[in-house]
């Protein structure tokens, strides 16, 4: 019964053939045994979990058909969760109980989902292998060895290794991609806007986007459903309703324009990537779709120009923790003093680090040299963008440039980790859904992603393509844990 | 790009962070490494270019102004690293 999918399971709970409260004691047990080991989880909530399963079967019984009822969840811990501590991976929030649900946890609970646990990250999602955690890394179910990819290591993890029926992450330069693509599940950040980001403790709100981690397309589908469409709570979330997603996939798929744009392919891509994305772009053109070259002339520029942008947005949004109105306190002289050492004493290496540049890239003298500069390439690289989707319905590139590395191979060198997600990013900055599909396997049996791109709104386009290429794959995504 | 290490003593200030001499030295050499890759952003021509600042190039959106209610206090406080009654506690800003 391993490594079922999330419908999957829906199904045999609405058949009464398992219970909710047998579906929890089945992801407590495996919890117990294997992640000791991968160390997905920050906090499980074990108690909680089966109250909920008890009422999930009251309901179910009497015949209740909520979309996701009865159904665990892992929930990354930048996600605000009511009663249910929210970390974000820092010594600074180490004790902070949140007071309300973001309105993602608010539509989980109300289609009948149940909270198993709030999964490790980089902290306040500042990296890409989950090593930036003030509490521990994260391991990769492939390759204990490995990272497990970044900033949502621990909800990539926790789907990899069937430790939670399906996750959500968060999304600001590949988050979700890049760790789906080292552990080989689907990651897909949605359309900015898409999802409300009401409840996600704030990186780069620009950027910044929830989503789903799962065990199929499908899965992803059924969650995006759920926790996406408008929200009065922010500002920022697209008004119009979503499309039916699963009943999209159902469509018959005409044939599509992919793009490949040639900068994507070029220096820097391992040998072993492009040779699986090569096999995977065979295959999509079997399916009856076309490939054809785009280019992205300033693809290069996307990832100096996103480490402008998002630690400016940040260096201003993680001025609120100042030891006054919640998490952690260091005694000062004064409140100056005090403000100080609580954030040198609570921030970690990298978070520091991005305070420090985005500070340094908004202060007087630097603002137009630096900011203003990068916000201009940002339009540049949506004009490519554009420019591309007028010759192809999708663009397909990679995921990541390497399967998963080693623990400790880059932490020595920032600007090493941050090339990491260099095919993710320039997503994020055009605002566009993207995909994270698994397509195969490097030599020593590490997965391998491809993404896929849509044009802005084009979620469900981007996901019925990934469903048609995903069943015409069959990969056995079952990690070498047991 | 070169960053002396008095001006990232001077960000450390506006950031309300500190470093020791040690961490100093590291951000600074760490910090330059980062900036001088961001030069390459000068490579490109952006004269006449807009900036972006929001993907979907969203308007303001309205809503008309309802009471409506909001977190208890005590919801509220009950995160606070320290406080009395119904507020926060700092330390004094004020000399007496």
């Amino acid at each position: 019964m391993e490594h079922r999918s999330l419908l999957e399971w829906r199904e045999s709970l609405r058949r009464r053939e398992i219970s909710a409260q047998e579906l929890v004691e089945y992801y407590l047990e495996r919890i117990r045994r294997l992640d000791p080991q991968i160390k997905a989880y920050l906090t499980v909530c074990e108690e909680e979990a089966r109250r909920q399963a008890r009422e999930a079967d009251r309901r179910l019984s009497a015949g209740e058909e909520l979309p996701l009822l009865g159904v665990p969840l892992a929930i990354k811990d930048n996600i605000c969760t009511r009663g249910v501590r929210t970390t974000c991976a820092s010594r600074i929030l180490e004790n902070f109980v949140p007071p309300y649900d973001a309105t993602v946890i608010e539509r989980l609970k109300a289609a009948g989902a149940i909270l198993l646990g709030k999964t490790n990250l980089d902290e306040f999602a500042m990296g890409s292998s989950t090593e930036n955690s003030a509490f521990f890394p994260t391991r990769n179910p492939w390759d204990i060895e490995r990272v497990p990819g970044g900033s949502s290591g621990g909800s990539a993890a926790a789907v990899a290794a069937d430790l939670c029926a399906g996750a959500l992450g968060s999304d600001t330069g590949g988050s979700i991609r890049q760790p789906a693509s080292f552990c080989g599940v689907v990651g897909f950040k949605p359309t900015y806007g898409r999802v409300s980001r009401y409840g996600l403790v704030a990186f780069a709100s620009s950027l910044d986007q929830i989503g789903p981690l799962t065990r199929t397309v499908a899965d992803t589908a059924l969650l995006l459903q759920v926790i996406g469409g408008p929200d009065e709570r922010d500002t920022t979330s697209w008004p119009e309703p979503q499309p039916d997603y699963l009943a999209e996939l159902e469509k018959p798929l005409s044939s599509l324009r992919l793009g490949i744009p040639k900068e994507a392919f070029g220096e820097g891509l391992s040998p072993e990537v492009r040779r699986v994305l090569e096999e995977a772009l065979r295959e999509a053109e079997k399916l009856g779709h076309e490939i054809r070259e785009v280019s992205l002339p300033h693809l290069e520029y996307a990832l100096p120009a996103y480490y402008i942008i998002a630690p400016a947005e940040a260096s201003s949004n993680l001025a609120r923790y100042d030891g006054v109105k919640y998490g952690f306190r260091a005694p000062g002289r004064d409140l100056i003093d005090m403000y100080k050492k609580t954030r040198s004493q609570g921030f970690g290496a990298e978070v520091k680090r991005r305070i420090m540049l985005g500070t340094y890239a908004l202060s007087a003298g630097y603002y137009e040299a630096f900011y203003r500069k990068a916000s201009q390439v940002r339009t540049l690289i949506i004009r490519d963008f554009e420019e591309a989707f007028r010759q192809a319905d999708l663009i397909l590139m990679p995921a990541s440039p390497t399967p998963a590395f080693r623990l400790g191979e880059k932490t020595d060198d920032p600007l090493k980790m941050y090339l990491s997600d260099i095919y993710t990013i320039p997503v994020n900055m055009a605002g566009l859904p993207g995909l994270s599909l698994p397509v195969g396997f490097t030599e020593n049996r590490l997965p391998v992603n491809l993404q896929v791109i849509g044009p802005q709104l084009a979620d469900a386009l981007v996901l019925a393509f990934g469903r048609a290429l995903e069943a015409a794959l069959t990969l056995d995504l079952k990690p070498p844990l047991e | 790009m070169a960053i002396s290490k008095e001006e990232v003593q001077h960000v450390a200030h506006l950031a309300r962070l500190e470093f020791s001499e040690e961490d100093l030295e590291r951000f600074t050499r760490e910090l330059s490494g980062i900036l001088e890759y961001m030069a390459k952003l000068s490579e490109v021509d952006t004269s006449g270019v807009e900036p972006t600042y929001n993907a979907l190039r969203l308007e303001n959106r309205f809503r008309e102004d309802q009471v409506r209610p909001s977190f208890p206090p005590e919801e509220i406080l009950s995160n606070a690293p320290e406080r009395e009654g119904s507020s926060f506690v700092v330390p004094r800003v004020i000399r007496s």
